[in-house]
C-alpha cells in the first residue's frame, strides 16, 4: 500500500515532465555510465513512445531521490527508531518480572532478602498500628480550587508526581503555590491541600521511593492499609494552621485513635521523618492540650496510644540549611524548588526573576520557619567555641575540623569566619535605618515580593556590617531582612529556651514544636528512639559575600569561592550528618536532653539513638543503595527497615540492641551546658 | 548519516534497474543485440533485491511518518490551552450549561453538610497487599480498576487473585487484595470512564475538599459484615462520619450510595446501632445525631434480576461484570474453552453478589400470572413516534399498533423460564416437575477429573440434576432462591449466612437483630431518626433486563450446562422480549419496581418499616442519549453508572449538601409508573 503510494506520483509525474522538456539530455551525463550509454539508443528507433517513459523515470528517479533523501530518510530513520522502541517496549513488557532482580543478582551475586521477607521467616507478624508522618516536601499536593491559568488541574497533583506542571506554566504553578504573605494561608479562590492516604508520600516522583520501601517492607509481615496511617498534612503551612484549616490534627487523633480500637486496643508506632518530627512534637502536646487551642484528650492520651515514637533523620533543633533557605534561597533542600527543577530555575526560562519567584514562593511557606536553629549559642556554639570542633569532617576519615567555628553560623568573608572572636568588629544592625535608594526596584520588582528591596542599601550595608552571626543572632537577622514573614514566623514558631517549664505561656501552640520548650508527655511506657544516618557532609556554617546589586537581585550570596580541604566546601562549612540534619540536631535530645528524668522529659520516657553509617550503592543496579545514611535516601536503609519492622512487631528499644552510635554525639553533648 | 545509508543503495540501484526497464518493455521487438540478453538474468535478481529494500525502506518510512505525525499532535496537544476542546464543542454545539457546581456557585451556595460517597459493586478499585509468585512485581498496584493491564497480561493469575475462599467467602491463603482507599478508590472506574469524578468536582466548585468529602470504599466482594470482619470497614465508616461531624461544627452528613452502596449503607445503619460485638455500638440515635440524607442513586433496594442470571449461568451483563470488562479476553479462546467458567468460580466466590438477589419473593416481584408491572409497554418512545406516522396513513405501522393491543401478556413474575412458549402460557398449562428432591451426580463422571480446576459446582450436579432442573420450567422471584440453593448449595450456604431476601412478619421478632437481615430493607426497620430523610433518586426510560428465557445448553464438557436463549425475540408484536430477556422500566441494571417501591410506599409515610415516619422522595430522571459524540456520556444520562453525571441529579445532591430539604428540591419527581405499580404491591405495611 504505501509502495503503492510512494511509486505512484513518479509514474504520474512522468508524462507531464516528459512533455513539455524532451528527456534527450540525460544521455549526456550518462557518458560515465557505459551500459545505459550503450544500450539506450538503441532502442529509441524502435519503440519510441515505450523507452521513453522509463529514461524519464530515471530522471525523476533522481530528482526524486534527493526528495526522498531529506524528508523521507528522515522519516525513515524516526520509523527505525519507532520500531526498535516498540519492539524493546513490548519484550519489556512481556518479560517476567523477576528478571531484572536476576540480573542484577548475576552480576552482584545473591542479593539479602529484605528485611521485611527475612522477619517474616522469623516469624514476626503485624502486631502495632503504624503511623507515618512525611517531612516538608516529600508530600503531594492537589490543586482543589485555582484560578482561570490553573484550568484543568483539579485534582492533579501540584506537588510531587512528575512536575510537569512546573515546565508547563511555571508563572501559574508558582502563583498556586504560594500562600497569602500575612495569613500563611490560602490566597484568595486558591485551595491547594494535600493529597491522602499512602499515596500521599510513597513516592515523591515515580520511580523516586519516599516510604515506598518501608510500607512494602511492612506489608510483607501482613502490614495493609487498614493499620498502616500516612499522617500526611500541608507542609508548607505552620503546624497549628494545619488544624485551623484543614483539621489535620484531629484527623490524626481519630485515626489513631480507630487503628488502636480496630486492633484490638495496641498502641500504635508512630514514625515521622524530617520535619515531621517536629509535627508530631507539635501534635503530642496538641492533642493533650485542653480545646479548644489542643485536641482534649486528656493529660494521658500519649500514653494511652503511642507505643514508641521511631524519628528518622528528625532535625530536633533546626537545621542551618533552613537559613540559608530563607537567607538567599540557596539551601537545597529547603528551598527544594531549586534541586527539583534546577534546569528551569538557573536558566534564564523565567528571567533574572526567577530566584525571587521562588524565593516569594518559599518565604510564604510558614512551615520551614520551623526548622530554624532553636536553642541558640548554648546549642549551637557561640563565636568561638562549638559542640563539634575538633570532629571529623566526612567522608575523610582523617581530617579533623580543630579550629573551626561552627559557631559562626554565617560569615561574611572566610577571614572573618577564621579570624579570632576578639578581633571582629561587628556594627550592630538592629538600630540601622533601611530604606534610602532602589527607589525604582520597587517599580520594577514589585510583583516579586521578597522584602529585600525595602531594605534599602542602608539595611544591607548594616547588615554585611555585622559580619558574623552566631544562631542567637540569626532571629534577629531573620527579623531585620525579613520582617513580614518572621512576624507570622514568630506566632507560630519559638526558637529559645525555656528556663521555667511550668510557666503558663509554654501552654502556646507556638512552643509545642521546640523540645527545648515543652515537655515530653506523660507516658512512662513509651520510647522515643532517634534513627538517622551518618558519615555525609553536612551544611553547618556558611561564609556569604554581598551580591553585585543588579536590580531586583537578593543581595548576598554564599561565597561559593571559598574552599579548604573537606570541612570547608565551596563557602559552606560541613560537618558529619545524613547530609541535610547534622547529628547534633538529630541526636541531642535523644543521647542528653531526654536521657533519663529531665526536666524536658519528666516521665523518664526512655529514649535510644541509633546510627547508620552511610555507604554509597555499590553498583548502580542498586539504585539508591540498601546502606544510605542519607536523609531520604535512609528510608531504603535495610538496617532501619530492619529496626523499624522489629519495633512494629513488638520488640522494645533494648531488644532491638539498644544505643548504635558511630558519631562522638556522645562527647559533643556533653559540652553543651543545658540546665536538665 | 542516515541520509549516506539511504543515498548508497539507490545510487547503485539506478544504475541497473533503468537498464532492464528498456529491455523488458521492448521485449516485443525480440531482434535485440545479444549484450542484452546477457543482461537479462542480473535485472531480475537485482529487482527482487530492489524490491525488498523498498518494501521494507517503505514501511520504516510509513512508520516514520505515522510516529512523527504522532508526536507533532501530541505536543500540540499538551501545548494547546485547556479550555481548547471546551471552546470547540461549544462552537459546534453551542454555548453548554454552566456544569451544576459553578451555576449553584452564582446562586451563592456554599459547602454545608460534609457528604459520604458509598460506591457499589464493580466501581471500587481493589489492590494487591500480598500474593502468589505468579503475581510478583503488583504490589499496591491495582487488580481492579485501572487499566486491567494485568487481566491481558496473566489472566489466570489475575482470577485466582480476585477470587476467594469458596469455604469462608475470605482471602484464600496466601493472598490479600483490599480495597484502595480515598477518593481516587472509584472516582475512575478506568482512565477516563468517570464514576464519582463528575460528582466531586461539582461539590468542589461550592467549597468541598477531601476534608468534607469521604469514599467509604470498601472490598465490593465480600459479604458486608465480613467488610467489618476483615478489614473494619464499618469501623471506618463511624469513624470517619464522626469526625467529619466534629469538625465542621456539628454538621450532619449527607450520604450518597450508589448501587449496591445502598444496601451496604442500610446494612451500616443497622450495624451502628446495634450493640457490640455484632454491632458497632453507637446507640440508638447515632442516625439521627450524624446524618442528615440518605441519597440513594440508582438503589437495588430489593435486588436485581441481573444477579440470578449472573450467579445462574454468568451472563448478566454488569454483575458478572468482567466479562463486560474485557470481553475480548474472556470470548476469546485464550483460556480455552474454560474462560465462562473461570469467570463463574470467581463470581461465585464474591458473596457480595448474593446481595443483590431480588428480594420479597412474589409478593413483590409477582408470581406465575401478575407482576406489578403487567401493562407496561416496552419502548414507548418508539410508539409514540409510530402514532405520529399513524395519522400521516401508513397503513403497515397502523396494523402494528393494533397488534400491539392483542400483544402476548408479559409475565415478569416468571423471572426464569425454559423456552419462550414456557414464558408466554398460561401456568395452568405448564407442567412442572419439581426438582428439589431430584437426585443429583449421574453421569459426567469424566468432568470429575478434568474440570476439577474450575469449581463451580455444575459437575455435581449430573445430567439428572440438570434435567430436574429445566423440567421445572419457571421459576419465580420465590423459587429462583431454590434454584440457586439447589445448583450451587455452597454458594448460597456462604450467602444464606450473610443474607436474607423474605418479608418479615413481625418485626421485632428478636431474631431480626442478626446482621443477616440488615441489608433487607423488607426486614428491618429505619433507625429512629425523624428528621432524616430518604432520597432515591434514579434514571428512568432505559430498558432493563427484568426476566430471562432459558435454555439447555450443548452439553460440551466443563461448559455451564444452561444458557440464555438469546435467540428468543418478541418482535414486532412484543418489544419487551429482546434476546431472550425481557425488559421493563429502569436505568439498565435496576428495574423502576426495585429503586422506587421502598422510598414509593414501603417507607412512605409511618409504616412498620419506617417506625418513625423519616420523610422519603423518590426523584426520577428520564434518561436521553448525549445529543452528539463531543458530549461523551452525556450530561442527561439515565443509565445506571452514567447517571453520576447527570447535571440535574448533581444539581440536587448539592442543594441538598448546601442545606436543602427534600421538598425544597421540589418533592417528588416521577416519570414512570412507579406509584401505581406498588399499589399493586400487596405487601402489609
Amino acid at each position: 500500500m504505501s509502495e503503492l503510494r510512494k511509486r505512484k506520483p513518479s509514474s504520474t509525474n512522468t508524462p507531464s515532465s516528459s512533455a513539455p522538456k524532451p528527456p534527450v539530455p540525460p544521455p549526456i551525463p550518462s557518458d560515465s555510465d557505459s551500459i545505459v550509454s550503450e544500450s539506450e539508443p538503441v532502442p529509441v528507433p524502435a519503440s519510441k513512445q515505450k523507452t521513453k517513459p522509463p529514461k524519464s523515470d530515471k530522471t525523476q528517479e533522481t530528482s526524486g531521490a534527493k526528495k526522498w533523501s531529506c524528508v523521507d530518510s528522515c522519516c525513515w530513520l524516526i520509523g527505525i527508531i519507532c520500531s526498535v522502541w516498540w519492539v524493546l517496549l513490548f519484550s519489556y513488557n512481556a518479560m517476567p518480572a523477576s528478571i531484572p532482580q536476576f540480573v542484577t543478582e548475576a552480576i552482584s551475586g545473591p542479593m539479602p532478602d529484605p528485611p521485611g521477607v527475612k522477619l517474616q521467616k522469623e516469624g514476626l507478624k503485624a502486631k502495632h498500628p503504624v503511623v507515618f508522618v512525611p517531612g516538608i516536601v516529600t508530600g503531594g499536593l492537589e490543586l482543589w480550587e485555582g484560578h482561570q491559568c490553573a484550568e484543568g488541574l483539579f485534582r492533579k497533583r501540584l506537588w510531587g508526581g512528575t512536575f510537569g506542571e512546573v515546565y508547563k506554566r511555571p508563572l501559574c504553578w508558582v502563583e498556586h503555590m504560594s500562600m497569602d504573605n500575612e495569613t500563611g494561608l490560602d490566597p484568595p479562590g486558591v485551595r491547594v491541600r494535600p493529597v491522602t492516604g499512602l499515596v500521599a508520600a510513597d513516592y515523591f516522583a515515580p520511580g523516586y521511593f519516599v516510604w515506598a520501601v518501608l510500607i512494602a517492607n511492612l506489608a510483607r509481615i501482613g502490614y495493609e492499609e487498614k493499620n498502616m496511617y500516612m499522617a500526611a498534612y500541608d507542609w508548607r503551612i505552620s503546624f497549628q494552621n494545619t488544624e485551623v484549616r484543614d483539621q489535620t490534627l484531629s484527623r490524626i487523633k481519630s485515626n489513631i485513635e480507630l487503628m488502636v480500637s480496630t486492633n484490638g486496643g495496641k498502641k500504635v508506632v508512630v514514625i515521622p521523618h524530617s520535619m515531621g518530627v517536629l509535627y508530631f512534637l507539635h501534635f503530642m502536646k496538641w492533642v493533650e492540650a485542653p480545646a479548644p487551642m489542643g485536641g482534649g484528650g486528656g493529660p494521658d492520651w500519649c500514653a494511652k496510644h503511642i507505643k514508641a515514637l521511631i524519628n528518622i533523620g528528625g532535625p530536633f533543633l533546626g537545621v542551618p540549611k533552613a537559613v540559608a533557605g530563607l537567607f538567599s534561597a540557596e539551601a537545597k533542600d529547603v528551598a527544594v524548588a531549586r534541586s527539583i527543577a534546577p534546569g528551569v530555575l538557573d536558566s534564564d526560562f523565567l528571567g533574572q526573576t526567577t530566584l525571587r519567584h521562588v524565593m516569594r514562593m518559599t518565604r510564604t511557606w510558614d512551615a520551614t520557619m520551623s526548622l530554624i536553629p532553636k536553642g541558640g549559642d548554648t546549642i549551637w556554639g557561640g563565636l568561638d567555641w562549638s559542640p563539634e570542633e575538633g570532629s571529623v569532617c566526612p567522608p575523610d576519615k582523617e581530617e579533623y575540623s580543630n579550629g573551626i567555628n561552627y559557631g559562626r553560623m554565617i560569615s561574611f568573608g572566610k577571614d572573618i569566619a577564621e579570624a579570632p572572636a576578639t578581633e571582629i568588629d561587628q556594627t550592630d544592625f538592629r538600630d540601622a535605618e533601611k530604606g534610602n535608594n532602589i527607589a525604582h526596584s520597587n517599580g520594577s520588582c514589585g510583583d516579586t515580593w521578597t522584602e529585600y528591596h525595602e531594605m534599602g542599601w542602608r539595611g544591607i550595608k548594616a547588615v554585611a556590617d555585622y559580619k558574623v552571626y552566631t544562631t542567637g543572632s540569626l532571629v534577629d537577622l531573620l527579623s531585620f531582612v525579613a520582617p513580614k514573614m518572621m512576624q507570622r514566623g514568630s506566632a507560630h514558631y519559638s526558637y529559645g529556651i525555656a528556663d521555667d517549664l511550668d510557666d503558663p505561656k509554654y501552654q502556646h501552640y507556638k512552643y509545642w514544636s521546640n523540645p527545648l520548650e515543652t515537655k515530653l508527655p506523660n507516658a512512662p511506657e513509651m520510647e522515643i528512639f532517634s534513627l538517622y544516618g551518618v558519615g555525609l557532609p553536612t551544611e553547618r556554617a556558611y561564609v556569604y559575600k554581598l551580591a553585585q546589586s543588579a536590580e531586583c537581585y537578593i543581595p548576598f550570596q554564599i561565597d561559593t569561592s571559598v574552599n579548604n580541604g573537606t570541612c570547608l566546601k565551596d563557602g559552606v562549612y560541613l560537618v558529619n550528618g545524613d547530609e541535610t540534619v547534622p547529628v547534633l540536631s538529630a541526636g541531642f535530645m535523644c543521647a542528653k536532653g531526654w536521657n533519663g528524668k529531665t526536666r524536658f522529659n519528666p516521665a523518664g520516657i526512655k529514649t535510644y539513638i541509633r546510627e547508620y553509617v552511610h555507604a554509597p550503592p555499590s553498583n548502580l543496579l542498586e539504585g539508591r543503595g540498601t546502606q544510605s545514611g542519607a536523609h531520604v535516601d535512609i528510608m531504603g536503609n535495610f538496617a532501619l527497615i530492619e529496626d523499624v519492622v522489629r519495633i512494629a512487631a513488638g520488640a522494645t528499644g533494648d531488644e532491638i540492641g539498644g544505643n548504635q552510635v558511630h558519631t562522638d554525639i556522645l562527647k559533643w553533648s556533653e559540652r553543651i551546658k543545658l540546665k536538665l | 548519516m542516515s541520509l549516506l545509508r539511504r543515498r548508497k543503495p539507490s545510487d547503485s540501484d539506478k544504475k541497473r534497474p533503468t537498464v532492464p526497464v528498456p529491455v523488458q518493455d521492448s521485449e516485443a521487438d525480440s531482434t535485440k543485440g545479444a549484450n542484452n540478453a546477457s543482461s537479462v538474468p542480473v535485472p531480475n535478481s537485482v529487482r527482487r533485491a530492489k524490491a525488498r529494500c523498498s518494501c521494507f525502506d517503505s514501511c520504516c518510512w510509513w512508520i516514520g511518518f505515522v510516529c512523527s505525525t504522532w508526536w507533532f499532535l501530541l505536543f500540540l496537544y499538551n501545548a494547546m490551552p485547556a479550555s481548547f476542546p471546551q471552546y470547540v464543542t461549544e462552537a459546534i454545539t453551542g454555548p453548554l450549561p454552566d456544569p451544576p457546581g459553578v451555576k449553584l456557585l452564582k446562586e451563592g451556595l456554599r459547602a454545608k453538610h460534609p457528604v459520604v460517597f458509598v460506591p457499589g459493586i464493580v466501581t471500587g478499585g481493589l489492590e494487591l497487599w500480598e500474593g502468589h509468585q505468579c503475581a510478583e512485581g503488583l504490589f499496591r498496584k491495582r487488580l481492579w480498576g485501572g487499566t486491567f493491564g494485568e487481566v491481558y497480561k496473566r489472566p489466570l493469575c489475575w482470577v485466582e487473585h480476585m477470587s476467594l475462599d469458596n469455604e469462608t467467602g475470605l482471602d484464600p491463603p496466601g493472598v490479600r487484595v483490599r480495597p484502595v482507599s480515598g477518593l481516587v478508590a472509584a472516582d475512575y472506574f478506568i482512565p477516563g470512564y468517570f464514576v464519582w469524578a463528575v460528582l466531586i468536582a461539582n461539590l468542589a466548585r461550592i467549597g468541598y475538599e477531601e476534608k468534607t468529602m469521604y469514599m467509604a470504599a470498601y472490598d465490593w466482594r465480600i459479604s458486608f459484615q465480613n467488610t467489618e470482619v476483615r478489614d473494619q470497614s464499618l469501623s471506618r465508616i463511624k469513624s470517619n462520619i464522626e469526625l467529619m461531624v466534629a469538625t465542621n461544627g456539628g454538621k450532619k452528613v449527607v450520604v450518597i450510595p450508589h448501587s449496591m452502596g445502598v444496601l451496604y449503607f442500610l446494612h451500616f445503619m443497622k450495624w451502628v446501632e446495634a450493640p457490640s460485638p455484632m454491632g458497632g455500638g453507637g446507640g440508638p440515635d447515632w442516625c439521627a445525631k450524624h446524618i442528615k440524607a440518605v441519597m440513594n442513586i440508582g438503589g437495588p433496594f430489593l435486588g436485581v434480576p441481573k444477579a440470578v442470571t449472573g450467579l445462574f449461568s454468568a451472563e448478566a451483563k454488569d454483575v458478572a461484570v468482567a466479562r463486560a470488562i474485557a470481553p475480548d479476553v474472556l470470548d476469546f479462546d485464550i483460556l480455552g474453552l474454560q474462560t465462562l467458567r473461570h469467570v463463574m468460580r470467581m463470581t461465585r466466590t464474591w458473596d457480595a453478589t448474593m446481595s443483590m438477589i431480588p428480594k420479597g419473593g412474589d409478593t413483590i416481584w409477582g408470581g406465575l400470572e401478575w407482576a406489578p408491572e403487567d401493562g407496561y409497554e416496552c419502548s414507548n418512545g418508539q410508539k409514540k413516534q409510530q402514532k405520529n406516522g399513524n395519522s400521516d396513513s401508513h397503513k403497515g405501522k397502523g396494523n402494528k399498533t393494533n397488534t400491539g393491543v392483542n400483544r402476548p401478556r408479559v409475565h415478569y413474575g416468571r423471572i426464569v423460564s425454559f423456552g419462550k412458549d414456557v414464558a408466554e402460557v398460561p401456568s395452568s398449562v405448564i407442567e412442572r416437575l419439581d426438582f428439589q428432591d431430584a437426585k443429583k451426580g449421574n453421569a459426567m463422571a469424566d468432568s470429575n477429573a478434568s474440570c476439577q480446576d474450575v469449581w463451580t459446582e455444575y459437575h455435581e450436579l449430573g445430567s439428572i440434576g440438570r434435567k430436574a432442573v429445566a423440567d421445572y420450567k419457571v421459576y419465580t422471584a420465590g423459587s429462583v432462591l431454590d434454584l440457586l440453593q439447589f445448583i450451587a448449595p455452597k454458594m448460597m450456604r456462604r450467602g444464606s449466612a450473610h443474607f436474607s431476601y423474605g418479608i418479615a412478619d413481625y418485626l421485632d421478632d428478636p431474631k431480626y437483630g442478626h446482621y443477616k437481615y440488615w441489608s433487607n430493607p423488607l426486614e428491618t426497620k429505619l433507625p429512629n431518626a425523624p428528621e432524616m430523610e430518604i432520597f432515591s433518586l434514579y434514571g428512568v426510560g432505559v430498558p432493563t433486563e427484568r426476566a430471562y428465557v432459558y435454555k439447555r445448553a450443548s452439553s460440551a464438557e466443563c461448559s455451564i450446562p444452561f444458557q440464555i436463549d438469546t435467540s428468543a425475540e418478541g418482535g414486532p408484536d412484543n418489544p419487551c422480549l429482546k434476546g431472550g430477556v425481557y425488559l421493563s422500566d429502569g436505568d439498565e441494571t435496576v428495574p423502576v419496581l426495585s429503586a422506587g417501591f421502598m422510598c414509593a410506599r414501603g417507607w412512605r409515610g409511618k409504616t412498620r418499616f419506617n417506625p418513625t415516619g423519616m420523610k422519603t422522595f423518590v426523584r426520577e430522571y428520564s434518561h436521553s442519549p448525549p445529543s452528539n459524540l463531543l458530549e461523551g456520556r452525556g450530561s442527561q444520562s439515565g443509565a445506571h453508572v452514567d447517571i453520576m453525571g447527570n447535571f440535574a441529579l448533581i444539581e440536587d445532591i448539592i442543594r441538598v449538601a448546601a442545606g436543602a430539604t427534600g421538598e425544597e428540591i421540589g418533592g417528588d419527581q416521577v416519570f414512570s409508573e412507579v406509584f401505581k405499580w406498588s399499589e399493586k404491591i400487596k405487601l402489609k405495611l
